[in-house]
C-alpha cells in the first residue's frame, strides 16, 4: 500500500476518533461514538499490516501476541467491577505509557525500520521526538502505577512528602531535557537510557505527594499525559492517526483535570505540589467534637423520607466503598411508591475520578436523567424536605461558603444545608478529607445516621 | 522554498487540540468515566508503532532486540484496546433513561 493512500486511511481513522469523543455528549449518541472508535482502531491496524507487507511468520506472532493482549483486556473488561473504574483507568494508563517507552525504544534501535535513518545517525527531529515520547511515556507509566496502588489501597492514600521535594523534581525535570540536549549531539545509547530511567524515576516522585482524594485530577492529569506520549511518538512515526489521537487525549485529560481543580477551587499547581492532608488540622478539630448532635436510627429517616415530598440523595466516595448504590435504589424505588419525588446531586469531585459516582448510579439501574450536576440542582435544595447525605463529607461543609480562614473557603458545595431536614449517613464524626470539621454535623435540621452507608440504607428500605 | 513535511504535522497537531478542546466541552459531566476510558483505548492506536517495530526486518531472527519491544509494546496496547473499548461498551449500556 503506498505511503499517501495509508496517510489517507490514518486521517479517516483520526476523525473517526474525533466522533467517538463526539458521540459522549449525550448518553443516546454515546454507544454509537464508541462503535466509531472502534471502527478507527480496525482501519489503523488493518491499514499499518498493509502498508509494512511483511507477510512473513512476523505476521503469525504480531497476530498472537494480539490476541494474547486481547484477551487479558476482554477478560478484565467484563470481571472488573463499576467500583474499581478509577484504578482500572489508572492502570491502563500506565501500559499506554509503557508501550510508547518500548515503540521509542525500537525505533531508537532501529531506525531504519521507520525511516528515520540510521542507527547512530537518527535524524535529529526524530531523535528529539522520540526520546521525548519515551520520558512523557515513562513518566505515565510510573506515575500511574503509583496512582493505582494509591486507589487500589495497596499504598496508603496519605501524601508523601520530604523536604526540598519540589527542587529534585525540578532537578530531575532539567535534567531530561539536557540528557536530551546532548543525546542530538552525541547519539550515544546510553543517554537513552537514562532519560527514560530519571523519567521514571520522576513519575513516582510527582504522584507521592499527592493525597487520595485529589486522586480526580491526578488520573486525569495522566490522561493527558498519555495522549501527549502519544502525540510524540506520533511525530516520531509520521503518523496522523497518533498525532491526531494524541491532541485529543491530551487535551481532554488537561479540560478534566481543570474541571476538577475548579471543583474544589484549587488551582492546578496547588494540587499538584502536595495535598490537602499534609496539613495537620486534628487539633483544632477535638475540641469541636464536643458539641451536641442529633443522632437518629433507620427507622427515623424512614419516617422522616416516607413523609417527604421531595428528597435529594448526596453521593459520595462513602458509596463506592460500602458498595451500597444499589441499596440506595432499593430505597429510591419505595419511596417513588409512596409518592415521593427523589433526584440525585452529584458534586464535580465527588468519588475517585471525574463522573465516578453517575457511573455507579447507572450500574445500579438510576436512569439518567434523575441525575443532577451541581449547578442544575443546586437551587432545588431550599424547597426540599430531605437531603440524604451518603458517603459524601467536604462537599456539603457550609464552612466554604462562610469562613474565609477555611482551607475549603470558596469551593463550590451543594447547598444541602438549606433543606428541612438532612440525614447524613456517616460511621462517625471524624472529619473528610480536607481535614476540617463538617459544621453542617452541629446543626438543628441535621440527623445523623451513624452506620455503614450500605447498612443504613438496607435499614431504611426494610421499615420503608 | 519547499515546506517541511514537520510543519504539516505540526499543523495537524494544533488544529486537533483546538478540535479536541471544543469536543470534551462538550462532553456531558455524567460521561466523564467513560471518555476517560475511551480516550485511553483510542490513543493506544500507538500499536501502530508496535506492529512496525514487531515486522521489521532483521538479518538475523524475527526476535531481534528492537523486534522484542515491538512484541511487548503489542501486547500491551492491546490489552487496553480491547479492556478500553469494551469496559466503556459495559458502562455505556448501563446509562438508561426514566421508563414511561
Amino acid at each position: 500500500m503506498s505511503a499517501n493512500l495509508s496517510a489517507l486511511f490514518y486521517l479517516v481513522s483520526g476523525i473517526l476518533f474525533i466522533l467517538a469523543l463526539r458521540g459522549l455528549s449525550s448518553p443516546e449518541t454515546s454507544r454509537q461514538g464508541n462503535y466509531f472508535g472502534i471502527a478507527g482502531m480496525v482501519i489503523s491496524i488493518i491499514v499499518t499490516f498493509l502498508s509494512v507487507g511483511n507477510f512473513g511468520p512476523g505476521l503469525i506472532y504480531v497476530l498472537i501476541f494480539l490476541i494474547i493482549g486481547g484477551s487479558i483486556g476482554a477478560f478484565i473488561a467484563f470481571r472488573i467491577p463499576m467500583t474499581a473504574m478509577p484504578e482500572l483507568v489508572a492502570g491502563f494508563h500506565s501500559l499506554v505509557g509503557l508501550a510508547a517507552v518500548f515503540v521509542a525504544i525500537s525505533a531508537f534501535l532501529k531506525p531504519e525500520a521507520f525511516g528515520l535513518g540510521f542507527v547512530d545517525q537518527i535524524k535529529l527531529a526524530s531523535l528529539i521526538e522520540m526520546s521525548l515520547g519515551a520520558a512523557i511515556g515513562a513518566i505515565t507509566f510510573s506515575g500511574s502505577i503509583i496512582a493505582f496502588l494509591k486507589l487500589k489501597g495497596i499504598m496508603s492514600g496519605a501524601p508523601i512528602t520530604f523536604k526540598g521535594q519540589h527542587l529534585i523534581n525540578l532537578f530531575l525535570g532539567l535534567t531530561i531535557i539536557f540528557l536530551i540536549y546532548f543525546l542530538c549531539r552525541s547519539q550515544s545509547s546510553n543517554l537513552f537510557w537514562s532519560i527514560i530511567l530519571i523519567s521514571f524515576i520522576l513519575g513516582v516522585l510527582l504522584i507521592i505527594p499527592i493525597g487520595g482524594a485529589d486522586m480526580p485530577v491526578v488520573i486525569s492529569m495522566l490522561n493527558s499525559y498519555s495522549g501527549w506520549a502519544a502525540a510524540g511518538i506520533g511525530f516520531t512515526l509520521e503518523n496522523t492517526a497518533l498525532i491526531i489521537t494524541g491532541a485529543l487525549v491530551g487535551s481532554s485529560g488537561a479540560i478534566l483535570s481543570y474541571i476538577m481543580c475548579k471543583g474544589m477551587n484549587r488551582s492546578f499547581f496547588n494540587v499538584i505540589l502536595g495535598g490537602w492532608g499534609a496539613t495537620d488540622q486534628t487539633s483544632s478539630s477535638k475540641s469541636k467534637e464536643q458539641k451536641p448532635v442529633k443522632n437518629g436510627n433507620a427507622d427515623d429517616a424512614a419516617f422522616l423520607m416516607k413523609n417527604a415530598s421531595s428528597v435529594i440523595i448526596v453521593p459520595g466516595y462513602g458509596m463506592a466503598v460500602a458498595q451500597a448504590q444499589h441499596a440506595l435504589r432499593e430505597m429510591v424505588d419505595s419511596l417513588k411508591k409512596n409518592g415521593v419525588k427523589v433526584s440525585y446531586a452529584i458534586h464535580p469531585v465527588a468519588g475517585r475520578m471525574p463522573g465516578h459516582m453517575n457511573v455507579l448510579l447507572a450500574e445500579a439501574n438510576v436512569p439518567y436523567d434523575e441525575v443532577f450536576e451541581l449547578e442544575e440542582i443546586n437551587n432545588d435544595f431550599a424547597n426540599c424536605d430531605v437531603a440524604y447525605v451518603i458517603g459524601a463529607n467536604d462537599v456539603t461543609n457550609p464552612v466554604a461558603k462562610s469562613d474565609p480562614q477555611s482551607p475549603i473557603y470558596g469551593m463550590p458545595v451543594l447547598d444541602v444545608e438549606k433543606s428541612k431536614s438532612v440525614l447524613f449517613v456517616k460511621r462517625s464524626l471524624s472529619p473528610g478529607y480536607a481535614g476540617i470539621d463538617n459544621d453542617l454535623f452541629y446543626r438543628d435540621n441535621t440527623l445523623m445516621l451513624f452506620a455503614d452507608a450500605k447498612k443504613m440504607t438496607e435499614e431504611i428500605v426494610k421499615s420503608l | 522554498m519547499e515546506i517541511d513535511p514537520f510543519i504539516f504535522r505540526l499543523s495537524i497537531f494544533i488544529l486537533s487540540i483546538f478540535v479536541g478542546y471544543y469536543v470534551v466541552w462538550s462532553v456531558t459531566p455524567s460521561l466523564h468515566t467513560p471518555l476517560m476510558s475511551v480516550t485511553n483505548a483510542i490513543s493506544s492506536v500507538i500499536i501502530v508503532g508496535a506492529i512496525i517495530a514487531a515486522l521489521s526486518d532483521s538479518s538475523e531472527s524475527i526476535f531481534d532486540t528492537s523486534n522484542i519491544y515491538g512484541f511487548l509494546a503489542i501486547v500491551l496496547a492491546a490489552v487496553n484496546i480491547f479492556g478500553g473499548f469494551l469496559v466503556t461498551q459495559r458502562m455505556l449500556q448501563m446509562y438508561k433513561k426514566k421508563k414511561k
